[in-house]
């Protein structure tokens, strides 16, 4: 891997969580710069959450959710896509890029998927680069 | 309850303009249902502010904090400390509260980050639509327990107009027409006498039209009054 990104993976416990847990089983390989944070349910998608996230420098955030139609909640992998397209258009904004932001559909039997997944998400970040905000100085100008 | 929209954040960046040290303010009432201004919106906007002036190669310093209503002294005054320091307050409170923050206090320049919308109620979450136009003399009990002030386009007090079409409104189909509304509820309450008497011209100085309103209650004041 060529550069240090940080990419942030909200997993829903069900589905994406479950199936990051067998591609370890499994010994399945993929980028290791990404950290999975443990969601009840990709609905619980917090935009804040996300936002600081990317505030504190990720350069990346994935949020894998249920294939739609399955979610354990019924509907909260549906309402995290709408969450997610609202932090895309937040960005765009704030002057980052949208993609720095996606939204995934897995269950929890697709471990080689989820490695696949994370290495997209990978690829999709390197293009970009590293967060701008990380790169600005703390400092105001003199 | 009010309802208000965020401004977009390019409106509130211009709204702020140079000012370095930056409080964002919500409102813990209103705004904070309508999931505009409350807390978890102000630290967004924050967000979004310390996030967009870094980029911009000037970063700024925003903090957030919520009261419980913008609208009342005695919650300003716990805020007064944060207000001292910065160069600008972005109140997400609704006009009342923007208003009520540069009241209290003089030498502090605030700015709004909402748009206040209207009196109204969620129909489901994330849709609201208004119902109370604060006409200043309410009719409801002749209307079956609708407004036709707030939700007739015309306000009509004797409806429905020639522009109802199958229920809906000729200014937008997607708007009820409410002297439908009105006249469907009256039949099912068995009520329609009510729509028989005519209603008279309102007088309208009791609205907005005979300037800014004001109640005073003697029995609530305290001390003198004076």
């Amino acid at each position: 891997m060529s550069e240090d990104l940080r990419l942030i993976a909200f997993c829903c416990q069900y589905c994406a969580y479950a199936a990051a847990d067998l591609a370890g089983a499994l010994r399945l390989q993929y980028p290791p710069d990404v950290r999975i944070v443990l969601l009840p349910c990709s609905g619980r998608l917090d935009l804040l959450t996300a936002l600081l996230a990317l505030e504190e420098g990720a350069d990346g955030v994935m949020v894998v959710g249920c294939m739609p139609g399955d979610c354990h909640f019924l509907e909260g992998n549906l309402n995290a896509r709408r969450r997610v397209e609202a932090l895309q258009k937040l960005l765009q904004a704030i002057g980052l890029e949208a993609e720095r932001v996606r939204m995934f559909n897995l269950s929890s039997a697709m471990a080689a998927e989820f490695a696949e997944a994370v290495r997209t998400m990978r690829e999709q970040i390197a293009k970009l680069g590293p967060n701008p905000l990380r790169k600005v100085p703390q400092e105001s100008e003199p | 309850m009010i309802v208000a929209e965020q401004k977009t954040l390019e409106e509130i960046k211009a709204l702020v303009g140079n000012a370095r040290k930056v409080l964002v303010v919500g409102c813990g009432t209103c705004v904070t249902v309508c999931f505009a201004g409350g807390a978890r919106e102000a630290a967004i906007v924050a967000a979004e502010l310390r996030m967009a002036s870094k980029l911009e190669g000037n970063p700024k310093e925003v903090s957030d904090v919520t009261v419980q209503r913008q609208c009342e002294w005695e919650y300003l005054d716990q805020i007064a400390e944060q207000v001292g320091q910065v160069d600008v307050v972005l109140s997400l409170g609704c006009g009342v509260g923007v208003q009520a923050i540069a009241e209290h206090f003089p030498n502090t320049w605030v700015v709004p980050g909402l748009n206040t919308k209207f009196m109204g109620l969620p129909l489901e979450q994330g849709v609201w639509a208004e119902r109370c136009a604060a006409c200043g003399d309410c009719i409801l009990g002749l209307t079956g327990g609708i407004c036709p002030i707030a939700r007739c386009s015309k306000s009509l007090l004797n409806g429905p107009c020639g522009g109802s079409v199958d229920g809906h409104c000729e200014v937008n189909a997607e708007i009820p027409c409410a002297w439908q509304l009105i006249y469907d509820r009256l039949k099912s309450l068995g009520k329609l006498e009510v729509l028989m008497d005519i209603q008279p011209p309102k007088n309208w100085q009791k609205a907005r039209d005979g300037g800014p309103r004001k109640i005073v209650r003697e029995d609530l004041r305290l001390g003198s009054g004076e």
